[in-house]
């Protein structure tokens, strides 16, 4: 009998270290990442990195101007193409769908968030770059907003649904349209989480690679307008890091700061305009 | 076919206690409710319901957990067609006009509802009560359609100096006034109360049944309530419903003192529900 209840409390011990532990390591990854990037890409950091184009090999100094502005536009254009689709068709699932067709697309939407992001840059390429023989920011940022389709849609319909259905046979009572409720209130009342459910999307598909190696490919200048090729800051990473140079290694950590800075501080942001949204509700 | 009408009109009925005698002359129906079934996918929930919403008057809708009340009450501005799968036999006239003919919104600007909880919308004060005029394009002043509203829900004094902060930040009992003025500002003839008070504590329910006698001379009222109570204490006349059929419909001081119908005694002296 006593000795049962040593064993027991031995395997409870045991168990709640492991648990612990594992939650530890899962925490302690990004704590690692975070300070690996500090330490090996704040020296290659300042401030020309922000203004400068790259220098050639060999040339000291240099940044990647360039870079970051392409990323800001291909986020830009695939925001624009991924978050009405996303948008309109989270709301028509949350409002209007019938059982069926909501079902397919609910599925499909998953799906398509499950397909590898290289296979969304393939058939970027085939649509997009293939007909015109050369690869283009644009055919990059619409590879990009194919793959936050998914994400904004299924946020916006969970949001949607969270307003509560009273909110809804209030404005109806009123005379109002089901377009016209929607509108005014529905969204309107969940428009917080939808604006985070965007930010969110947006950090998620900002450290994507693979959809812009041959579409947006690379440039080392200066990208006018939205039909050439363009640098962005995950390709110049992967350029960078595979390269034989030494200071271009450091270039690469610093891109990756900067990236995954950029990426962190969306999330934060988010989050806090999701937490605001919370609280001002309550009271 | 007969439209249950009560007060005296009610061949039932016979000389109500307490009721005028000048009540049953003027007495005008605002609905007519004739064979009413209605069905939610295959399950009946109302079985042939006749009756008459007399105008000016409060009339009460009884009857235990399940019975059909609010079902009967939300066909009469057919908020039922928000739900899948319903289905309506029978006719509703509104002031003669059959509501199933008319566009649902207009429809819904002349019959508002007021619901079981407080719903504001997560705007202001100001812009809660102008919302159904600002949908139905209305040309006034919003100024003073929101405080002739606020005046009529007996909430103005207390949140006039605070008309543009969020409606979020007044009580429960508040927040239910706000929804009679947003469902007043409108203007509709008919104003249907679906448990206003269940989700209010006794002072603030005690505030909604005496506005229920100021907004009679107004509006004409229906009113689902669970509390035998409230009915007696503000209704005209009151129906009680038992398994979607209407059992009993009598003026209010009649069915309560001496129900017609074994089933309504059993119901009122709390044999059931």
């Amino acid at each position: 009998m006593n000795s049962r209840l040593v064993w027991r409390k031995i395997v409870n011990g045991v168990m709640l270290s492991l648990t612990g532990l594992c939650a530890l390591l899962a925490v302690s990854v990004l704590f690692f990442i975070l300070g690996y990037l500090v330490w090996q890409g704040g020296r290659a950091l300042d401030w020309s990195f922000f203004t400068q184009l790259p220098k050639p090999v060999g040339e000291a100094g240099g940044g990647m101007a360039n870079a970051i502005l392409g990323s800001a536009k291909l986020l830009l254009v695939a925001a624009l193409v991924g978050v009405p689709i996303g948008f309109f068709g989270g709301v028509y699932l949350a409002e209007f769908g019938g059982r069926t067709f909501s079902y397919l697309v609910r599925y499909t939407t998953d799906l398509l968030n499950g397909v590898p992001s290289i296979v969304i840059g393939i058939f970027a390429y085939s649509v997009l770059v293939l007909p015109f023989k050369h690869f283009s920011t644009l055919a990059g940022a619409v590879a990009l907003g194919m793959m936050m389709i998914p994400i904004t849609l299924r946020s916006t319909e969970e949001f949607l649904r969270q307003v509560p259905r009273e909110l809804r046979e209030g404005a109806l009572a009123l005379g109002a349209s089901k377009w016209k409720t929607i509108a005014s209130v529905v969204v309107p009342a969940a428009y917080r989480g939808v604006l985070t459910a965007v930010l969110l999307a947006v950090a998620r598909v900002a450290g994507e690679t693979a959809p812009l190696l041959f579409t947006a490919f690379n440039n080392r200048f200066w990208s006018p307008g939205w039909s050439q090729p363009t640098a962005s800051l995950p390709v110049m990473i992967y350029t960078y890091a595979i390269a034989p140079y030494e200071d271009w290694h450091r270039q690469a950590w610093a891109a990756g700061l900067v990236l995954l800075g950029l990426v962190l501080a969306t999330n934060v942001v988010a989050r806090a305009v999701l937490a605001r949204g919370i609280s001002a509700q309550r009271s | 076919m007969t439209i249950k009408v009560a007060l005296d009109k009610n061949p039932q009925a016979g000389p109500a206690p307490g009721n005028h005698p000048a009540a049953a002359a003027d007495l005008r129906l605002r609905i007519r409710i004739s064979n009413l079934n209605f069905y939610y996918g295959s399950k009946q929930v109302l079985f042939g319901i006749n009756l008459g919403i007399a105008t000016n008057r409060v009339t009460a809708l009884i009857g235990p957990s399940g019975c059909g009340k609010s079902t009967l009450l939300r066909t009469l501005n057919r908020m039922h067609e928000t739900l899948r799968h319903t289905r309506l036999e029978g006719e509703i006239l509104l002031d003669d006009e059959n509501i199933l003919g008319l566009d649902v919104t207009r429809l819904r600007r002349r019959v508002g509802m007021v619901f079981q909880r407080p719903n504001p919308f997560p705007k202001s004060i100001f812009d809660n009560v102008a919302y159904g005029l600002r949908v139905n394009g209305y040309q006034g002043s919003l100024e003073e359609a929101v405080e002739r509203s606020l005046q009529s829900a007996a909430l103005w004094e207390e949140v006039k100096d605070q008309l543009h902060k969020s409606a979020y930040g007044l009580s429960g009992g508040q927040q239910q006034r706000l929804c009679i003025a947003r469902a007043l500002a409108v203007d509709p003839e008919v104003l249907l109360l679906d448990e206003p008070c269940s989700a209010l504590d006794p002072v603030n329910t005690a505030k909604i049944e005496e506005l229920l006698f100021q907004l009679k001379e107004r509006w004409t009222i229906v009113i689902v309530t669970h509390n035998m109570q409230q009915a007696a204490r503000v209704s005209d006349s009151t129906a009680f419903l038992l398994n979607g059929q209407l059992i009993e419909f009598n003026p209010t001081p009649q069915l309560f003192t001496t129900p017609a119908d074994a089933r309504t005694e059993a119901y009122i002296t709390g044999r059931f529900g």
